[in-house]
């Protein structure tokens, strides 16, 4: 295939679609299925079929729309009706009223706006509009259009010009600037190169990287292709987390149609440049997220991280240079190839340009996938997006950045969020956790709890994060059980500090922010615990109590 | 030794298609395991030898990843999520009315073989949690009652939850 014949299929998709007048996308994403899409799906394409209206109606599998605490979901097109919780008997009366009648069945409506209202869509720009099982669906949106752009007009350094305007900063939470990433593979001299995308989203309570592989396949190889441009590296892995099941296939059957298409191969797009790709799976490791790690898991070694320098860019996969890239990053660049390094940079805030993708969790009304602009604030987050804490409860904290992440108190919601802020006080932007906790919650079980798995996910390789972790745990085990010692707030401190200074990998480095940040913003609860031997949430003492009981 | 059968040569053909390469160590062993349900010595060290490593290597490797189990399965499993999202919707409750009411222990299978209690890190899930996986089936929004019933109509052979 050649660049032109690109276009051309663009244009007969773009044809093919308009034939229809209305498009049913039904969400088949992993938070959707086990509850019921694939049934809605086929009583979808069933009552189309009943009322003979399947000539303008094209039913769709696609992938998630982010609303994800009230799937299935299916939005019908023109006018992007998102219709929630549908179960295959409430098909026919959609089908029926709306598409028949052309009256939208109102109570079925996805009815919360301000969910939408201040999210930005660029990393998940076709999610839940296109079939990711069709490569012609991502063509018709414009898909490739930028490797095609990158390939006839641009230099490789062009295009990493281009990035370096753009302000990106790697999204797996490190924030390291992207372009100059990129000019550190490039200028090695060594080869061959490689690129890892990393897709081993290990954080519990984070599911962005996999909301993008299901929805958007295509959108990461892109990226991938126009990396691999830029830097000259012929050869890919997407490590990616096995307990993803939906996510391999569809990237698999995506590699699959790229290569059909001569867009991964020997020959990219019929010009010298060469470029394929391979799956490699993770199986259940959070350190394998980190960058030395990752390279020793995909050559099939136990994932241990290994001190740096020398740097990825120079010595990285069987000693060659190697790019390391997050998912979401390389989804970001066919945008800023399409419409430049400046116009990116416009987005967000001067020193992190662009949007986050988080996943809502935990005591909120609207828990699910949302991506927003770089500074906006949590409280915008929480209260706007999430639209409160369930139940009218009152707020109590919010975990920002996964298991290594920090809890911060409500004095801190109107802080704007990008990777600097958010260090400054103690959290991480990491792959874009946010856990809303109220005021139901234990401060200093939750901070026991992180630790536990930070103990547990620990390599073993440093004696800070290995040894250091387990006495922190040891200490909580104390004061949750009713023996805790003033002197154990000052120690948690010290082990805490410690094991963030002297830790061998990112893992160890962050891995005491929850204890520290609980001890900073809700040292009270530590305090009540010792002194008192009162737990607010009453998850603590319970073998204390069991024992008096018993004693009664 | 392997015993012959299709499912030794199903692991025989995947090696080979990775020329027996140290890299794809990781690949082979998710493949063992989708077709033997765990990795036990034996296995472990046939795939060493397969691939020229010391059988040490292989067990360190498959014992540094959560994923792959080392013990057979209970004949009916119940996982449950303790991703942050799942811990904050409280799912250490059900995990515990299950260990109570069930006479098992996270990581354990009761001494008949008949079921077993796992823990997974996230299954991503997590606008549904709490999550509790029983059999195949993800139970999400799970509260105690609804996971109990289903756990006890699955040892009883029962049918899926309406």
């Amino acid at each position: 295939m050649k660049l032109a014949d690109l276009q051309k299929i663009a244009e007969h998709e773009v044809d093919f679609q308009r034939a229809y007048k209305h498009r049913i996308n039904v969400c088949c994403s992993s938070g959707c299925v086990p509850f019921g899409a694939l049934k809605v799906l086929k009583a979808f394409e069933e009552a189309v079929k009943e009322f003979g209206v399947e000539k303008e109606c094209k039913v769709a599998r696609t992938g998630c729309v982010g609303t994800c605490s009230v799937g299935p979901a299916v939005i019908i097109e023109p006018g992007d009706y998102l219709y929630q919780s549908v179960t295959p008997e409430k098909v026919r009366e959609i089908v029926r009223d709306h598409i028949v009648l052309g009256l939208p069945v109102k109570e079925m409506l996805y009815s919360n706006e301000a969910f939408f209202k201040k999210q930005q869509r660029l990393v998940l720009r076709n999610a839940g509009k296109i079939d990711p099982s069709r490569i012609e669906d991502y063509i018709a949106m414009g898909g490739y259009s930028a490797i095609v752009k990158c390939l006839a007009t641009m230099t490789p350094q062009g295009v990493i010009y281009e990035v370096t305007r753009s302000g990106l900063r790697g999204r797996g939470g490190a924030g390291f600037p992207t372009g100059q990433k990129w000019s550190l593979v490039a200028r090695s001299h060594s080869t061959p190169k490689y690129i890892v995308a990393n897709l081993d989203e290990g954080d519990p309570g984070v599911f962005a990287n996999r909301t993008l592989a299901e929805a958007d396949p295509h959108a990461i190889l892109e990226g991938m292709l126009i990396a691999a441009y830029a830097v000259g590296a012929e050869k890919g892995y997407i490590y990616i987390r096995a307990e993803y099941p939906l996510a391999i296939q569809t990237l698999q059957k995506a590699i699959a149609q790229a290569r059909a298409m001569s867009l991964l191969g020997d020959s990219v797009l019929e010009t010298p440049f060469k470029f394929d790709l391979e799956l490699r799976f993770g199986a259940g490791a959070f350190v394998a997220g980190e960058e030395t790690a990752i390279l020793a898991s995909v050559e099939g070694r136990r994932a241990m991280p290994r001190p740096r320098p020398p740097y990825p860019a120079n010595s990285g996969l069987w000693g060659k240079p190697t790019l390391i890239q997050n998912v979401e990053t390389l989804a970001n660049i066919p945008v800023i190839i399409q419409n430049g390094g400046e116009w990116f940079s416009r987005i967000g805030t001067a020193r992190c340009s662009g949007t986050k993708c988080f996943s809502l969790t935990g005591h909120i009304n609207n828990p699910g996938l949302i991506e927003v602009p770089m500074g906006i604030t949590l409280r915008e987050v929480v209260f706007e997006i999430g639209g409160g804490i369930q139940d009218n409860r009152p707020f109590k904290s919010v975990l920002v950045g996964g298991p290594s992440g920090g809890c911060l108190p409500e004095a801190l919601l109107d802080l704007p969020i990008d990777y600097d802020s958010l260090t400054k006080v103690g959290a991480i932007m990491g792959s874009g956790g946010i856990v809303v906790i109220d005021d139901q919650a234990c401060m200093v079980d939750t901070a026991k709890f992180f630790t536990d798995f930070c103990v547990e996910e620990s390599c073993g390789k440093c004696v800070p994060c290995r040894a250091g972790l387990v006495k922190v745990k040891e200490i909580f085990e104390r004061i949750t059980k009713g023996e805790g010692k003033m002197e154990d707030i000052t120690a948690l401190d010290k082990s805490g500090n410690y094991i963030k200074e002297a830790s061998l990998c990112g893992l160890g480095q962050t891995a005491p922010n929850p204890v520290l940040t609980t001890l900073r913003y809700f040292r009270d609860e530590y305090v009540e615990h010792i002194v008192n031997k009162k737990c607010r949430g009453g998850k603590c003492f319970r073998d204390m109590e069991r024992e008096e009981a018993e004693e009664q | 030794m392997l015993k012959d059968d299709n499912r030794k040569s199903m692991l025989d053909k995947v090696m080979k298609d990775h020329n027996f390469e140290e890299s794809s160590l990781l690949e082979i062993l998710h493949k063992a395991q989708d077709l033997y349900g765990y990795l036990d010595k034996n296995l472990m060290t046939y795939i060493a030898t397969a691939l020229q490593l010391p059988p040490s290597h292989v067990v360190g490797v498959a014992t540094f990843y959560s994923f792959f189990k080392l013990k057979a399965p209970g004949e009916h499993v119940v996982t449950g999520c303790l991703g942050t999202a799942c811990y904050v919707k409280a799912v250490d409750e059900i995990m515990t009315a299950i260990e109570h009411d069930f006479k098992v222990k996270r990581g354990g299978s009761t001494p008949d073989g008949r079921l077993s209690l796992f823990i997974t890190r996230c299954i991503g899930a997590c606008a549904m949690a709490p999550n509790i996986i029983v059999d195949d089936e993800v139970i999400g929004k799970a509260t105690k009652e609804v996971v109990l019933e289903r756990v006890r109509l699955a040892l009883e052979g029962g049918g899926r939850r309406k």
